[in-house]
This record gives C-alpha cells, structure tokens and sequence, in this order.
C-alpha cells in the first residue's frame, strides 16, 4: 500500500462515516414516523426515500448535479450567497454519498423501530412521559441494534459508491477520487497492480461492515 | 371513586364498545370472556385508544368528552395501567423501571413513597435485578410497584394474574388486596376468573360483546 492509497482510503472512509452521521437525524426521523404514524401522503415518502434504491446511481447523480451545480438551486445559492463549490468537491462527494446511503438507514431503522412493542411506548405514556422522552428512553434504546445495524449498512454502502459521486463530484485525484472512482480510473489507464490492491481493500472493508451489520441485526432478534 | 363513562362508541373488528355506566365502588371488576371488549375499554379510559363518541370523567375530572372536543393526552391522566404482558420495560433494571413515572413527581406523602410501595409489595431486594430474571409473581408485583409510583388517581388492571398459576396466583392476590387496603386507590380489576372478583372487588360489571351486560354486587 502507498501513502497515496492509505490517503484514498482515509478520505473514503472518513467521508462515508461523515455522510452517515449526516442522514442519521433525518434518518431516524423518517423510519419513526413510517414505523409508528399514519399521515396523509405516506406512502408518497416511501416511494421517494426508496428511488435512490433502484433508480441508476448514474440518474440520481445527475439530478443532484442539476441541483447542486452552479447553476442549479442548491448549489446556485450556495455559490453566490457563500461563495461555495458543492459540485465537483467534497461536499458533492459528501451529498451523494448520503443520499445513496438514505434509503439503506431508513428501511433498516424503520424495521428496526416496528419490532419495538408498541404496548412498552403506551405504558411509557400513562407514567406521565412525553412523546420525546418515550422515544429517547424507550423506542431508540430498544431499537439500538437495528438503528446500529442500519448506520453499518449505511456507511458500507456510501464506501463502494460509483454512479452519482462520479456524476457530482467528478474524479480529481486527491480531491474527490474516492475508493471506488480509483478503481475504475486505475483500471482504464492499465494500473492493474494498483486497481486490484484498492479492490481487496473495498472488499474487506465493504465485508467488515456488512458482517459488523448483520452482528448488530442478529443481537436485535435475539434480544427479543 | 366516581367514574362516569357515558355514551362511550369505539368501532372494534366484530362489533362495536358501547357502554354506559357510572362506576363508585373502589375495586369494580369487569369480567367477562376473551375479546368481549375489556382491554379495549381501559385502553379507552387511559387515552390509548380514540372513541367514536364519549365522556370519560374520574372524580369532576373531564379526561374525554368527544362532544367538547376535550382529549386530556394519556400522560397528563394520572391513571396507573398494569397490561396484561406487564410492558416492564426490558432494557432498564427493575429500579428505572420503578422510577420510569416518579419524574416531575413532588410528593411528600409518604403512603406513596418508594420506599413504602416497595415495602408494601416486598420488592426491595430485587431493585438491582434486569427485569428479565424475575420470576413470574415477581414481574407482576414490580408492575403493580410502578404504575403505584406515579401516584395514579385509578389504577387500571388487566388480567393481572391471566399469566400465572394456581400457587402464584395465591400469593399474588394477598398483595393486590393489601393495594386495595393500603392506597385506597379506585381499580378497574379486569379478568375472567370469578374467583378473582369475590377475593377483590366489590362490584362486578359483566361484559360480552362489547357491552355490559349485567352488574352484580359481590358480598363482601
């Protein structure tokens, strides 16, 4: 391994962890309400927190360019209120990342969250707590392992992500090239030597967090 | 105790709750078979479940009046409920379980103080223990301990001895009468054994699909 692969993949990892910790608030947010409320439009949410899913990764990238590049909404305000790049950065990486990642946090967590006995939260209720005290002292506790699981499984999805970080966020060495963009660049130059160790190091980081995940999954049912 | 429900209307999966009655005695059982509605009137009572129509009032307190557009929120109710499964909360030792309801709680009065309620149900050596290494009976006094802390104004108990045997069940029931003795607290004593009722209660209310059917009075 080089110094420059070891900065590759620190900069991966560092910006998946982050993308993770980013989506866990609205994360969690969603899958409650999915998991415990029935509103009007639901089912709407549900379909849209699932697009990223099975939508091309390469349609979902190109969607947030239009919306985070210069011109674009987001990123049109960004620019000229703030004088900030989101496109073609870190911060696009950081985005597409997320919202990659999105959907694998809710569904997990939302499972997660519809294990809990609905009768604990209601007896929680008649002791006099609050809706917020019920969920951060009864339901999240509850659903740790899942919400866990669910952020694994999130952080090891946003490590092998291609399609919209590509679209984004380009490939500029040592500014948003992550894991899996190095590979494919490596791969088309003929670095064969150089695509392959980055390619054992995807899998044993990709296998480390899904097995971790599926460790924290199992400790949920089987504290049941 | 004065509870008065009146024009209560919950639509259930084969017929629909319709009561009417005003409740005085201090433990009132309401007995009846399986899915006669019983759970699904305390649910109502404490705020768990919306009604089609109703007045629920404890005492001159208004906790549901559909016509009024009055719905105090389950919290606010001040009514103790020990579920049929318990819901003890799995991840917290049984001293958080006991305390889950103190919080906010100032009182000075002794009768319904931990170290009393504690005392009363014989709970003191278990307060260290995960409430998933207790024993049966144990479970069940480690409810009744806990719905007593919030200092409730109606305690609302459904089939708390469904689950356990002949023994246990006798040794339980000493315990449910010395509540009934001690706190003086009205009950809503749901069940299906009616030598439950004649141990405990003084007024049997006697559900069957969804109404009540019949009240009898239990000598005492």
């Amino acid at each position: 391994m080089t110094g420059a692969e070891w900065q590759l993949l620190w900069f991966t990892a560092w910006v998946s962890a982050i993308s993770t910790i980013l989506i866990l608030p609205f994360g969690l947010a969603t899958a409650w309400l999915l998991a415990r409320h029935d509103w009007p439009g639901k089912s709407l949410v549900e379909t849209l927190v699932s697009l990223p899913l099975v939508m091309p990764p390469v349609a979902t990238g190109l969607i947030l360019l239009k919306v985070l590049g210069e011109r674009g909404a987001v990123g049109g305000f960004f620019y000229r209120h703030f004088n900030v790049d989101i496109a073609f950065t870190w911060r696009g990486v950081l985005i597409a990342l997320a919202v990659m990642s999105f959907p694998l946090l809710v569904r997990s967590t939302r499972v997660a969250f519809e294990q809990v006995n609905p009768r604990l939260e209601q007896i929680a209720r008649t002791l006099g707590a609050s809706n917020s005290r019920v969920f951060w002292t009864i339901t999240l506790p509850l659903a740790s392992h899942g919400v866990i699981g669910g952020m694994l499984l999130a952080f090891a999805r946003a490590l092998g992500e291609f399609g919209a970080t590509i679209m984004v966020a380009g490939y500029i060495t040592g500014k948003t090239a992550t894991l899996s963009t190095e590979i494919y660049h490596s791969f088309n130059n003929g670095e064969d030597a150089h695509a392959y160790r980055l390619l054992g190091l995807s899998v044993a980081l990709a296998f480390l967090a899904v097995w971790s995940s599926e460790w924290f999954m199992r400790r949920r049912t089987s504290a049941r | 105790m004065n509870l008065l429900l009146k024009k209560i209307s919950l639509p259930l999966t084969d017929f629909p709750l319709v009561i009417d009655v005003e409740i005085q005695n201090q433990v009132t059982a309401v007995f009846g078979p399986s899915g006669a509605g019983k759970t699904s009137l305390l649910d109502l009572i404490a705020g768990l479940r919306q009604p089609k129509s109703a007045l629920v009032q404890l005492g001159d307190r208004v906790l549901t009046d559909t016509a009024a557009g009055t719905n105090v929120p389950t919290r606010h109710r001040q009514i103790g409920y020990v579920p049929q499964d318990l819901a003890l909360f799995p991840h917290l030792s049984v001293r958080e379980n006991l305390l889950y309801g103190r919080k906010g709680i100032r009182t000075l009065d002794t009768l319904f103080s931990y170290e009393h309620i504690t005392q009363v149900l014989e709970i003191g050596p278990l307060v260290n223990r995960r409430t998933t290494n207790l024993s049966g009976g144990e479970k069940q006094r480690v409810a009744l301990a806990r719905a007593l802390l919030a200092s409730p104004h109606l305690l609302l108990l459904d089939e708390p001895l469904a689950s356990l045997d002949t023994v246990l069940k006798s040794k339980i029931i000493p315990y449910l009468a010395r509540i009934r003795g001690e706190f003086h607290i009205p009950m809503l004593y749901v069940t299906h054994d009616w030598s439950e009722v004649q141990a405990l209660c003084s007024e049997a209310l006697i559900m069957e699909r969804g109404q009540i059917v019949r009240r009898e009075l239990i000598a005492g």
